[in-house]
């Protein structure tokens, strides 16, 4: 892999994270179970979406074809996309919303914080933007899984089911795959053993706060990071893609 | 060739453009508008974003393309920067004045150190002038504010959050 590969798929790769969380968080406007938290989720997927521009535009001009934000978004198929698992799994029931943005945003934060240090100038300021933004997400998504852990007992089962469920979706985020290892020699991306000390750290102290109990670390599911998804990313971007599949070129 | 416009002559025009969702206060008020260079019969406006999925980042470009062609400046390039990430604290102090006549609480500074560690730092209501305040939602209207309400005058109001 040449050093421009492996920018053109760290670039794609977070913005597919963003991407693809920011539309599941987008499915709750209009359903949400109160008001502010409508608007909060739509906030936040508006947050992600803004970075998916930024990291897909940048992912256009690195490969050098002329595929711009657009082309990257709604024209890849599912194989294409380089997220993580977890962040296309269904929106399922509020708990599970808020425990899978929990666990993303947690690791998320250092991610972003990190690579406001990227030896990648534009990597760089994407992240000076985005580290504001998901210092919000994490506050937010942090004080409801104490707000249910530490609720009624419905609302505890709820939140402990759902973060036993989603947890062995948690391994991939922390394992280097090629790009990653190439993209931390040169100083661009940070070594993720690193980010995960850090979103240990804060999954320990807000599941503590919650009254939470930590997941065993047990088999973890991978492949997002390679292209090769669960059942649920193909229906997903079949609706999130269809008016440029069947319009093609169609702007408003 | 003798240039049509100076820099004063941009500027000035800039001053009509305005954020498309508060409306009272200028974009150079608002701290977006980073930077203005004229070159030959072309100018280049360069802008920073509130927020990275700011959908009024579009409308701002086409504004100042609008506002600089109606000038009888046909050149006009519009820049995005992300670096250094805009801050709350570049909005002016007259711009400041205009959210709370406009009725948004003004943004708590970032060295007030609890609005950027999570507290709430004393928010006075836009409309009574109460502080006896509490937040509802980190999370309003637009990316960039959060939702209060007024426990003295009962009315809800935005707060320009802090980034």
């Amino acid at each position: 892999m040449t050093d421009k590969e492996a920018l053109f798929r760290y670039a794609v790769r977070m913005g597919d994270n963003s991407l693809v969380l920011g539309h599941r968080l987008s499915e709750w406007c209009g359903h949400g179970p109160q008001l502010e938290e409508d608007i909060a989720q739509a906030n936040i997927a508006l947050d992600l979406i803004g970075q998916a521009r930024n990291y897909l535009t940048y992912a256009g001009e690195i490969e050098g074809n002329g595929r711009s934000e657009d082309a990257l978004a709604y024209l890849r198929t599912d194989r294409e996309y380089l997220n993580a698992l977890i962040t296309e799994l269904p929106k399922g029931d509020y708990a599970r919303t808020i425990a899978r943005s929990f666990l993303f945003d947690a690791f998320h934060l250092p991610l972003q914080q990190a690579l406001t240090k990227s030896s990648d100038e534009r990597l760089k300021g994407i992240a000076e933007k985005a580290v504001k933004e998901v210092t919000y997400h994490l506050r937010h998504s942090g004080e409801w899984l104490v707000r249910m852990g530490d609720g009624t007992a419905k609302s505890h089962d709820l939140a402990q089911d759902a973060l036993d469920d989603l947890w062995r979706y948690t391994g991939e985020l922390f394992i280097p795959d090629e790009t990653e290892e190439m993209l931390a020699k040169s100083g661009v991306a940070p070594k993720l053993a690193d980010i995960k000390n850090e979103w240990s750290a804060t999954i320990d102290r807000t599941l503590k706060e919650a009254e939470l109990k930590r997941p065993a670390d047990g088999w973890m599911a991978s492949g997002g990071k390679k292209g090769v998804h669960s059942e649920h990313l193909g229906p997903m971007l079949a609706e999130m893609q269809t008016l440029q599949r069947t319009f093609p070129g169609a702007e408003w | 060739m003798e240039l049509a416009f100076s820099i004063a002559n941009v500027q000035a025009v800039l001053e009509q453009v305005t954020d498309p969702e508060i409306p009272v206060i200028t974009i150079r008020e608002l701290g977006v508008l980073r930077d203005v260079k004229i070159d030959g019969d072309s100018v280049e406006v360069t802008v920073t974003p509130t927020y990275s999925g700011c959908p009024a980042m579009d409308v701002m470009r086409e504004d100042i393309e609008k506002a600089l062609h109606e000038a009888g400046i046909q050149k006009v390039n519009v820049k995005q920067v992300l670096s250094p990430a805009w801050s709350t604290d570049w909005i002016s102090a007259s711009g400041r004045k205009k959210l709370l006549d406009y009725g948004i609480a003004p943004p708590p500074h970032t060295s007030d150190i609890r609005a950027l560690k999570g507290g709430v730092p004393v928010t006075v209501c836009p409309q009574c002038g109460s502080s006896d305040t509490v937040l509802v939602s980190h999370f309003g209207s637009t990316a960039c504010k959060a939702l209060y309400k007024c426990n003295s005058c009962q009315e809800p109001f935005d707060l320009f959050k802090c980034l």
